[in-house]
């Protein structure tokens, strides 16, 4: 096999300026990344540089066969870190032949909201914690867990090392060094309470970039799971009973709530939260319903909660933010398989445009 | 001969090359230790997803390696630091990793951060936030460049040390005057066990039975007697490359069981690096797919335990006349026996019997060159009149942080009455 293996890393900016170039856009399900490559004639920085493209939308759910064609307009650029060299991954979202956004695609109502003018002043950063579930690939069973049987009881996975406390560690690991390679914003990574179970954090990221850095540290996320042989999982309840669900908190601030007196400002946006929370709840992922209990430090889905340091709340603020009177808060709520451009825009929307 | 399920014959370390510029950390970075385990019978490894990196059968090809060992630093400067901390057990550690903008020298440079205090049993639900000091950096082996381990003790939001934080009050003890001047040395003599995944059985011993006894492992070599000798080695190197003050190993008497020592270490430090060498190792076992236990005797019967003798020596023990004093210091070591025995490790009682090379839990005892005592006095120091002093009371499971600490607590701070001192001299035929 080493033959193949020197073709897939072979470097080639010694022998042309070319580079490939991976599209990547959301499919049908409005959960399914998709991706295919083409080649450029040199480097591209720029997105708006690069050209429109168009895939076969019958094939992902997103048009009719007679009429299939879906346009593909380049909006974030990162660097490969499978391909290395010059070449690169597009982020992309899907349009109908006559320019108008396909309904799955949720980043051009965002792209609207975050230039708004009362928003942009604003400059929203968001920090957004996704967690995942690693199955095995044959049977939908989570990794490290025997077949026909369950692991010991949660305690000592969150954070945990040892053989029998963390399973897949190496593609945690390469998917960090992968998306600082790329560009991504990653901030961090740690092991969950649920063995199996692991977290990734992007951010701070400002404004619609925290759901493209997203986006694209999913498809790399599934693109070593792929090479590891393992099933990636982003569903917010994979195993009913005693064990954790799987979130995505996320982490959101404004000028006005990092500066002095920001603490006055946090309390009036989570106020205006809990006067939308069902329309939030319903952006927030398909079968939170599951997840959202009020036990496994969740709120439950009927409830809108806040607290300081309290992880069984809808919203938290943490205790330096209490203390230094301005900082964020993190809304609990969302769902691992949340879409971040709705959450994140949501958020931005309810906080500072909408008047109750 | 039993099925052995021992990586050491069938460990390969790859150095992988990195296509990139080496900058002068990336040559010493390590590779994922990539474990080809032969398994008889139906080879349907799905059930077996191992923790490292993953032979495909579809014909792919695996480049999750490459992505592990990728040396970031030519693209952006900044490194990843794991800060670890210990559990609400006292022996279980954990780690989370976050971004740092670039690298740096000192644990001041890096921020406090918080976790999660009531997943680890070390808060409530309600208040949560347990917050970490960062307190010592090494470097990364596993992910090489300017990557960080960070070694952290935990407060509460208020800034009080939690009752698990042990090195906080370790850390106050040395700061102590008279300890200060008295420039404690400690090396720590780790023992460990290996056990097989999914049975708690040691490493090379057949399921459902015994190995031979103990006599030819101590030191051994061969497949027969000598399980697990890659995670050793690899735990020496690593250990190393991370800036641990680790000074040797050696194959215990218990098959499956090894020992490595860090130091000398000077005050807190010891403590520091022998929390990180621990991790390390769980670390290394953890890509082996191999489980590390601590407990103090794994197997009961005619089996070693596994401690973690104690080395100590101040700087008048080292100097002239320095005999006299060490002399002094079992004297007042007798008389806080109980004390020590309460901080020297849970389940004590399973490995102090009086055999197997240990003094019995309730007796203490003294002794050159005798390995069934409390504590042992090398015959070099005798010789010299001026060395040091080893503590074998200690288990495997100890806090490193209390043990290094109630020594110099107990022999730089501590004075007992006058009446109390001679009637122990008499007992123990100290003339001090």
């Amino acid at each position: 096999m080493s033959l193949l293996s020197d073709l897939v890393n072979l470097n080639l900016s010694d022998t042309t300026e070319k580079v490939i170039a991976e599209y990547i856009w959301i499919g049908g399900s409005g959960m399914d990344l998709r991706s295919k490559a083409r080649t450029l004639n040199g480097p591209v920085k720029d997105p708006s540089k690069l050209p429109k493209w168009n895939y076969d939308g019958s094939s992902t759910n997103q048009a009719p066969g007679e009429d299939s064609e879906v346009i593909l307009y380049p909006q974030a650029i990162f660097k490969d870190p499978f391909r290395r060299g010059n070449n690169i991954l597009v982020m992309c979202d899907a349009y109908t032949p006559a320019g108008e956004p396909i309904p799955t695609n949720k980043r051009h109502a965002a792209a609207k909201i975050f230039s708004h003018p009362e928003v942009l002043a604003e400059e929203t950063w968001y920090g957004i914690e996704q967690e995942y579930t690693l199955l095995q690939r044959d049977v939908k069973w989570p990794i490290g867990w025997p077949l026909g049987g369950y692991p010991g009881p949660q305690g000592p996975y969150y954070c945990g090392i040892g053989a029998d406390k963390a399973f897949g560690r190496d593609i945690v690991d390469s998917h960090y060094k992968a998306c600082l390679y790329a560009g991504i914003n990653i901030s961090g990574i740690n092991g969950e309470v649920m063995p199996g179970q692991w977290e990734f954090q992007v951010g701070p990221a400002v404004g619609i970039s925290a759901g493209d850095e997203l986006w694209v540290a999913r498809y790399i996320l599934e693109r070593i799971t792929e090479i590891a042989g393992v099933v990636l999982s982003f569903d917010p309840k994979p195993i009913q009973g005693d064990w954790n669900g799987a979130g995505a908190h996320t982490n959101y601030s404004t000028k006005s709530m990092r500066n002095d007196g920001g603490y006055e400002v946090i309390k009036k946006a989570i106020e205006k939260l809990g006067l939308r929370h069902k329309e939030h709840i319903a952006a927030y992922g398909e079968g939170n319903e599951r997840r959202l209990t009020g036990r496994h430090e969740t709120a439950d889905i009927n409830t809108f909660l806040w607290g300081v340091a309290n992880r069984g709340a809808s919203i938290r603020v943490g205790r330096d933010t209490e203390k230094a009177g301005k900082g964020y808060f993190e809304d609990r709520r969302p769902a691992s398989n949340m879409d971040p451009y709705v959450v994140t825009s949501m958020i931005a929307e309810t906080t500072i445009i909408w008047k109750p | 001969m039993a099925q052995i399920l021992a990586p050491t014959t069938q460990c390969q370390m790859r150095i992988t090359k990195n296509s990139l510029t080496a900058s002068p950390m990336t040559t010493k970075t390590w590779s994922s230790l990539l474990l080809k385990q032969k398994k008889s019978g139906n080879t349907k490894s799905l059930s077996k997803f191992r923790v490292y990196a993953l032979q495909s059968e579809n014909s792919t090809i695996n480049r999750l390696e490459n992505l592990l060992n990728l040396d970031v630093t030519p693209y952006t400067d900044k490194i990843i630091a794991e800060y670890i901390w210990i559990g609400g057990s006292g022996i279980d550690l954990r780690s989370k990793s976050r971004t740092i903008s670039r690298p740096v020298e000192h644990p001041s440079e890096l921020p406090k951060w918080n976790y999660d205090g009531s997943s680890t049993g070390q808060a409530p639900g309600e208040d949560s936030e347990v917050i970490l000091y960062p307190q010592a950096i090494f470097k990364d082996p596993f992910r090489g460049g300017n990557n960080i381990l960070v070694i952290c003790d935990t407060y509460t939001p208020a800034g009080e040390p939690i009752p698990t934080n042990k090195r906080a009050r370790a850390a106050e003890i040395f700061s102590n005057q008279k300890v200060i001047n008295e420039v404690p040395w400690y090396g720590i003599e780790q023992e460990y066990t290996l056990m097989q995944t999914n049975v708690q059985w040691p490493l090379g011993w057949p399921v459902g039975g015994y190995p031979g006894p103990q006599g030819p492992y101590y030191c051994g070599v061969g497949a027969d007697k000598s399980f697990g000798r890659d995670i050793s080695d690899a735990h020496y190197k690593a250990c190393l490359y991370a800036g641990i003050n680790i000074s040797g190993t050696n194959g215990e008497v218990m098959p499956g069981q090894w020992e490595y020592q860090v130091g000398p270490s000077v005050g807190i430090e010891a403590g520091d690096h022998i929390w990180c060498s621990r991790y390390l190792l769980e670390r290394i076992t953890e890509q082996v797919g191999v489980v590390l236990t601590l407990d103090p005797k794994p197997i009961e019967g005619d089996w070693n335990g596994a401690g973690c003798h104690t080395n100590y020596s101040t700087k008048s023990m080292r100097e002239e006349g320095g005999f006299e004093v060490i002399k002094k210091a079992i004297l007042n070591l007798s008389l806080r026996h109980k004390e020590h025995i309460s901080a020297y490790g849970e389940g004590n009682e399973r490995r102090l019997t009086g055999k197997h090379e240990t003094a019995s839990i309730d007796t203490f005892s003294w002794g050159v060159a005798n390995r069934g005592c409390s504590i042992r006095v090398g015959r070099d120091t005798e010789k010299q009149g001026k060395g040091y002093l080893e503590d074998r009371r200690p288990a495997s499971n100890m806090d490193p942080y209390v043990v290094t600490s109630l020594l110099a607590e107990s022999t730089i701070l501590w004075e007992p009455t006058l009446e109390a001192e001679a009637l122990a001299a008499q007992k123990l035929a100290l003339k001090v």
